[in-house]
């Protein structure tokens, strides 16, 4: 087979075909392309404002090690003017995150960005290895999750920072379209479509400039620039492959590529159907400050026209929007290892004040206020962190409470 | 005597966690008969394919590679001499001596 051209400089041999709309691409069209989209996806939904301090939610995986690349190169190519700082956590997990944490110290090195890491043992007095040697494999997933989620936010509030872009990819949100499609939970299908989630009235806001961007594009990415980074699987997360859902976003990817844009698409259309809810989607399609009159997406890095309702409703909802969305990642997480747990054994939902993961969410809105134990905001009195730690420390074998 | 099987040099290499599946070795030369025995077809990836997982999979749960079809399991992105193989015709794609096959899983966490 003659080595084909690339379509964009039409002189370089074609390296990479897109998944999302085949075009084949040399290595250095392919890299200046996948930088201005994520560029695109960032000014048009105003993600950032100039001198704004950002912590990037590192594991050292490829997501954010790939994230951080291309914020860095974003950040002096464009003068965003951008704070930008590595956040990890430690979760005690040796073997496997003390490996990767060494991942992430030489991505700050390379990268010239400061590193702070937090760990589960000084927020949580708990570390991972100590959760799973007092309640076993089964369901530890969903205690990690619940304190990630905190961890990250305590991590921020240490540096004075408000604000964490996480490395969650089209793939990702794809997959949880489709699981929050199949459990027919309409309110967290909203919110998890969300390119942002939190506002100015909480502590913290998270966002993912990788939200239209493929993971095998994401992969290539990391291969021609040639980054390090690590894949190994987390040794308490036996499925190496996560869920069906994820399967079976690779399967029709495999089908036809362009389905995961298509399905985070989708979701976010059919997001703005449900009652009281809105996503924000790219804001080139007019979100809160855009003008009014949507605008047409000629890189066709975001969200579909088809369905589109006028900017300035999109503007009306938006306040709405935030007020309902703060905990879309956690639920996100808490659900899934839920599910996990629920297939293997019953012990871990009982300790678990969070949705029993038996049916929808109730409801759009949650209340956000602040956990009576530890002051963190929470939407319950207690919060979740702290209620797993109440059975954990029940639990603890040699000290008494 | 069994007669010589003529074999060619293929350098593949593993990624994302595949190396896992592969004596945890990411990089291997594998000595890959010029024709596939079944048909004497010349060999192509997915003779490659298959000649991995008989002779160098030393995985139990294979389903990680390749599925029960014997095709590769989707979410694994393959490279020949550094080109999407989606660009070289896939498993149909005859290899040379000295070709470089990358097999790199997207399915682990980041």
């Amino acid at each position: 087979m003659a080595p084909s051209l690339c379509a964009i400089c039409k002189t370089e041999r074609a390296y990479i075909k897109r998944p999302k709309n085949h075009a084949k691409l040399c290595k250095e069209c392919f890299i200046r392309v996948f930088e201005d989209e994520i560029h695109h996806t960032i000014t048009s939904s105003k993600l950032f404002y100039p001198g704004e301090k950002v912590a990037i939610g590192a594991s050292g995986g490829k997501d954010s090690t790939v994230l951080a690349s291309v914020l860095k190169t974003l950040n002096e190519r464009h003068g965003y003017g951008l704070d930008l700082v590595l956040l990890s956590i430690d979760e005690g997990i040796t073997g496997y995150r003390d490996d990767s944490l060494k991942t992430v110290m030489n991505n700050a090195v390379q990268y010239g960005m400061p590193l702070k890491i937090v760990g589960y043992k000084e927020l949580y007095d708990w570390t991972m290895d100590e959760v799973v040697q007092t309640i076993g494999k089964k369901g530890n997933c969903t205690y990690c999750g619940v304190f990630r989620r905190q961890a990250l936010d305590r991590g921020a509030k240490m540096l004075g920072i408000k604000h964490v872009v996480t490395g969650h990819n089209a793939d990702d949100v794809a997959e949880t379209v489709m699981m929050n499609l199949l459990r027919a939970d309409l309110s967290r299908l909203s919110r998890s479509t969300s390119i942002v989630t939190g506002d100015d009235r909480s502590e913290v806001k998270r966002s993912k400039p990788l939200k239209y961007s493929y993971e095998k594009e994401i992969v290539l990415y990391a291969f021609h620039k040639k980054l390090e980074y690590f894949s190994t699987e987390c040794i308490y997360s036996p499925e190496a492959f996560r869920g069906s859902a994820r399967s079976l976003i690779k399967q029709l990817e495999k089908v036809r590529p362009s389905a995961i844009l298509d399905i985070v698409r989708s979701g976010e259309d059919m997001a703005r159907l449900v009652p009281g809810e809105s996503p924000s989607s790219c804001a080139c399609k007019g979100q809160k400050a855009a003008a009014a009159a949507p605008v047409d997406d000629d890189i066709g890095g975001c969200g579909s026209t088809n369905g589109r309702t006028p900017g300035g409703e999109m503007a009306a909802m938006d306040k709405q929007l935030r007020d309902n969305e703060e905990y879309a990642e956690l639920e996100v997480d808490v659900a899934k290892a839920i599910s996990k747990s629920k297939q293997g054994g019953e012990e871990t939902k009982k300790e678990l004040p969070i949705r029993s993961g038996s049916g929808p969410s109730k409801g759009g809105r949650q209340v956000l206020g602040q956990c009576k134990r530890c002051g963190y905001m929470s939407s319950q009195e207690i919060c979740q962190a702290c209620t797993l730690l109440e059975g954990l420390n029940k639990n603890r074998p040699q000290i008494q409470i | 005597m069994a007669p010589e099987i003529e074999t060619m040099p293929i350098w593949v290499d593993f990624a994302g966690g595949l190396q896992t599946l592969f004596s945890n070795k990411p990089n291997h030369m594998i000595s890959l008969p010029i024709f596939n025995p079944s048909d004497f077809s010349p060999a192509n990836v997915g003779f490659l394919i298959s000649h991995l997982v008989k002779n160098h999979l030393k995985h139990p749960q294979t389903e990680f590679f390749v599925q029960e079809d014997g095709h590769l399991t989707p979410g694994i992105l393959v490279l020949i001499n550094d080109v999407d193989w989606e660009l070289e015709g896939e498993e149909e794609y005859e290899l040379k001596p000295g070709d470089n096959v990358i097999f790199v899983s997207t399915m682990h966490g980041g």
